[in-house]
């Protein structure tokens, strides 16, 4: 796509661009060409720009306060340079011509590249159209739509009251929410020129009862990625309803006696057992690493029969969805396992170039300060063809997991994971609740041992973790049963 | 970037213009460079310069609001300043924050600018390159450095108020990873690593990291299923100092006082760990790489003691908690719209002298956790609570056999009381120094 050469380095200087200050659109255009090309004079196979502008807030109420609210600015740009299918990645405030430049230039220099003399030709870089997600699905008011500090507070402090009417032996009540507001334009070498707006919102609460030496914590949290009135949308007495029966079984818990069990993970945020066992491993940064067992199974079973499992970001209002990636690309459906073989892995731009497989609209960064990689966006476990009460019945003695905590893999591909609210059953039947469990595995031991999937999928929102910083996600699944795992307890 | 005078000037300017009489701003600009490689080959470089700000704004009312950006020109204050100035309405009315009383006071050991020049990236490069190299030449199973990095970073901080407190101090770190992967026939793939910090690359010790990254991995290569049950248990130094910051609610004032915490106030002075440990914090400690010598707040940082001879002795305050609690600010504060508490680095050391000493060279049956993981998900810090999974090796007839996979479990009050050792020698970490701690007995879930 490049053009016959039409400027000369030397010319630069005395180039006079007005794009907007405060928004991301075709004014940016001639700007990011020029600097695209630079770039590409320099010798760089393939350069990428991304700007990002933030206005973040949270809220949180502590008992019968609002103790703190605050606002957040940010606005940024990344440079990514690749030579061959080494790249690095250059990140800096000024988004003014000359500090992207500055940016630019670095890039080139790490990579023992330099910006062309000053009677060298710069080829220009034809952008496609700004391809403008935000423009063209409503999304430029959304921040005017959001609600006000005073209604963040007066939901808050309301949500919080219904909290100490509910809840027993309360030591602490917290009520969280943020709202963060991204504004995202990238330019790069292939022509790509694309503009969104992301609004992701989240509400929870945190609950921490005490009575004696016996305690227990709960939280819950909501989240949404397109309604700007979500926090007036909030069914806050269900879920000081939820939290406060949780805290209070859990109160008395006894802890779990360590050793292996068949497992029934719940729905929802249960499906954090695949997004960190299998979802991590199947993200070709780590194929590049060669740290997943999966790298080379593409076409082979990894799982049981009865799994199939999704990536996707296009689940109207949940938690990872995207209209595109942070390198531009539409966001797409990707089939993770189909009935335990595994279809695809989930993959970026320099992912796809260094392992061969191709980019799923995958590529995600925190922000600015990240360079993108393969990250996960909705992940879920399919629905199964069982109900509920067949799961259960088919467990004679065995550990529920109705509220999971976070979790982690290894490098070996160990995961754990922790359990916030855990029952026993005995015959089928819930019997007591439990404290302290810890899931311990191998991703590729697991997978095999998910045997049964009922018929009522539910998604939740989570935050992952991993090279290019903390995003948003959705982790999802039916109930599922788990064979035998290593529950760590007492 | 503009420099600290002209954000200072920046300020005044638009404050003068809102009609803000009283704000204070912490900020800090970054500098770094890193890199990353793979099997020889540059894998990833990145570099980034970047600051950010935090501005604190009283009204009239006098309750204060919170803006952070990262513009920090006049027309990025000046809209920090304002959006600061709206959220001041929605401000705590009782509690309210205020100007350090120290945030003018003499630091004793004040280093305005502890600089070392950056290395070239192609110098970090060659660096990691050979270090990954000698790495796989170590042993033969190791196949790969999957983690590894080489990082160096100039940080420039400061804090300023509208009374004329102005602090500033600029350091400069190097840092260096290095994570094996291990692959052999018919056994598990192996993981162990190492890090060191320092001034800058010249005095990164890369030997011994090295030497400790291989030394851990071949350690790791002959495993074993450990037996799920109970155990006496011997921390790293790093182990017990992951434990200590992960439940730092302990001896933290604000967690205290939000009902947030292991501890309340009548936890001070009364024994809440074994008389045979000791724990500071200790930010100006001579082994705390880039020591930072006052907080958000502008407070001066200094030695805390926390725990003497297992006694509650201290908390870390921030000028509001120490305020309510009616002592002095300790300089451990992060500015916000609530102020937070965290520690700056731990001084772990032996409280009263043992009645009997241990050592790994005889012990038997005995599981030494070098390294603890996942403690993001494993604490339920407002529980006492732990689940996690180690690295580490059983220790028999004083030889150690690495431990396959498994996990510690626990509370962290019975940690602390069922103490039965501190060793003497200090150890170096990221976060602190300390010595090995040994504690009685803990569940260990295995096979």
């Amino acid at each position: 796509m490049q053009a016959p050469t039409l400027l000369i380095s030397k010319e630069l200087p005395s180039l006079k661009y007005t794009y907007a200050p405060d928004r991301f659109d075709e004014t940016w255009e001639a700007p990011l060409s020029i600097l695209l090309g630079l770039g590409r004079a320099a010798g760089a196979d393939f350069i990428e720009f991304f700007l990002e502008r933030v206005n973040y807030i949270s809220c949180m109420a502590e008992d019968d306060a609002i103790t703190s609210i605050s606002p957040r600015l940010s606005t940024g740009a990344g440079v990514r340079v690749f030579r061959g299918k080494a790249d690095c990645y250059v990140s800096t405030n000024d988004l003014s011509f000359n500090g992207l430049k500055a940016a630019l230039e670095k890039g080139l220099s790490i990579m023992g590249l330099h910006l062309p003399l000053p009677n060298a030709f710069i080829p220009e870089i034809h952008l496609e159209l700004l391809r403008d997600y935000a423009t063209k699905k409503g999304k430029d008011a959304w921040l005017g739509n959001c609600s006000s500090m005073r209604e963040m507070g007066d939901v808050l402090l309301s949500a919080n009251g219904e909290l100490a009417q509910k809840a027993d032996h309360v030591q602490s009540r917290r009520a969280v929410y943020f709202r963060d507001w991204q504004e995202v334009l990238v330019a790069s070498s292939d022509g790509t020129f694309a503009r969104d707006i992301r609004l992701t919102q989240s509400v929870g609460y945190s609950l921490l009862c005490a009575d004696g030496t016996n305690r227990s914590s709960i939280s819950k949290r909501s989240g949404s990625t397109s309604d700007p009135g979500f926090l007036r949308t909030w069914d806050y007495k269900a879920d000081a309803e939820d939290v406060s029966e949780s805290a209070a079984k859990m109160l008395y818990a006894d802890y779990v006696e360590s050793g292996s069990y068949p497992v029934i993970m719940a729905n929802q945020f249960g499906g954090v057992i695949f997004h960190e066992a299998c979802g991590h491993l199947l993200e070709t940064t780590q194929i590049e690493r060669k740290t997943t067992p999966f790298a080379d199974k593409k076409g082979q079973k990894i799982a049981h029969e009865n799994l199939t499992a999704w990536d996707e970001g296009i689940t109207s209002d949940a938690f990872g969805t995207i209209d595109m990636d942070d390198e531009g690309m539409p966001a797409q459906r990707t089939l993770l396992i189909e009935n335990g073989i595994l279809k695809n892995f989930i993959s970026d731009r320099a992912g796809s170039a260094r392992t061969g497989h191709p980019r799923t609209g995958s590529g995600r960064r925190q922000s600015f300060t990240f360079a993108a990689a393969s990250r996960m966006r909705n992940t879920y476990i399919a629905p199964g063809e069982y109900s509920i009460e067949d799961l259960f019945n088919s467990v004679e003695k065995g550990i529920y997991c109705k509220k999971m905590g976070g979790g982690s893999v290894g490098p070996t591909g160990q995961f754990n994971f922790a359990v916030d609210e855990a029952y026993l059953i005995e015959n089928g039947k819930i019997t007591k609740p439990l404290k302290g469990a810890t899931l311990i595995g191998e991703a590729t031991e697991i997978m095999d041992k998910i045997s049964m999937c009922s018929n009522d999928l539910g998604l939740a929102a989570g935050f992952c973790g991993s090279v290019s910083g903390s995003i948003y996600v959705t982790v999802g699944q039916p109930h599922i049963k788990v064979d035998s795992i290593t529950v760590g307890g007492r | 970037m503009p420099t600290i005078n002209e954000i200072a000037s920046y300020a005044q300017t638009a404050a003068q213009k809102l009609g803000i009489q009283k704000f204070d701003i912490y900020g800090s600009t970054v500098d770094e460079t890193s890199v990353q490689v793979d099997q020889g080959e540059p894998q990833q470089m990145k570099a980034s310069n970047r600051s950010g700000i935090t501005v604190r704004v009283w009204n009239d009312a006098h309750t204060v609001g919170v803006t952070s950006t990262t513009d920090v020109d006049l027309i990025g204050l000046e809209l920090a300043l304002k959006t600061a100035h709206e959220a001041s309405e929605f401000g705590v009315k009782d509690n309210v924050p205020d100007f350090s009383p120290e945030a003018t006071a003499a630091i004793a050991h004040a280093n305005a600018a502890d600089r070392s020049p950056q290395a070239e990236v192609s110098q970090l490069l060659q660096t990691l390159v050979g270090a990954e190299k000698e790495l796989l030449d170590a042993h033969p199973a190791i196949v790969g450095v999957p983690y590894n990095g080489l990082a160096q970073r100039d940080i420039d901080r400061f804090y300023l108020n509208s009374v004329g407190a102005l602090r500033h101090e600029a350091h400069s770190y190097a840092s260096l990873y290095l994570y094996t992967k291990t692959e052999e026939e018919g056994r598990k793939p192996r993981s162990a690593g190492a890090f060191r910090v320092s001034t800058g690359l010249a005095k990164l010790d890369i030997n011994g990291c090295l030497k400790e990254a291989a030394e851990k991995t071949i350690s790791h290569l002959n495993y074993e299923k450990v037996k799920t049950g109970k155990y006496r248990v011997v921390f790293s130094p790093e182990a017990f100092l992951s434990l200590l910051g992960a439940f730092s609610n302990l001896y933290n004032a604000q967690s205290i006082l939000d009902n947030q915490s292991l501890s309340t106030p009548e936890s001070l002075n009364t024994q809440i760990a074994s008389p045979l440990l000791s724990v500071c914090d200790d930010a100006l400690h001579p082994d705390n790489v880039g020591a930072e010598t006052f907080d958000g707040e502008g407070t001066p940082t200094r030695r805390v003691p926390l725990i003497t001879n297992g006694v509650l002795t201290s908390l870390l305050h921030s000028t509001g908690t120490a305020k309510r609690m009616k002592t002095e600010p300790t300089g451990n504060a992060n500015m916000g719209a609530k102020v937070t508490v965290s520690p700056n680095f731990f001084h772990v050391f032996p409280g009263e002298a043992a009645s009997e000493e241990y050592s790994l060279g005889t012990a038997d049956n005995v599981i030494l956790i070098d390294d603890l993981s996942a403690l993001h998900a494993g604490v339920q810090a407002l529980q006492g609570s732990f689940s996690l999974p180690f690295d580490g090796w059983l220790v028999k007839d004083g030889k150690r056999i690495s431990i396959e996979s498994a996990t510690v479990a626990g509370d962290i009050r019975e940690v602390l009381n069922s103490i039965i050792y501190v060793e003497k020698d200090l150890e170096f970490t990221g976060s602190g120094v300390a010595p090995r701690v040994w504690v009685n007995e803990l569940s260990v879930t295995g096979e």
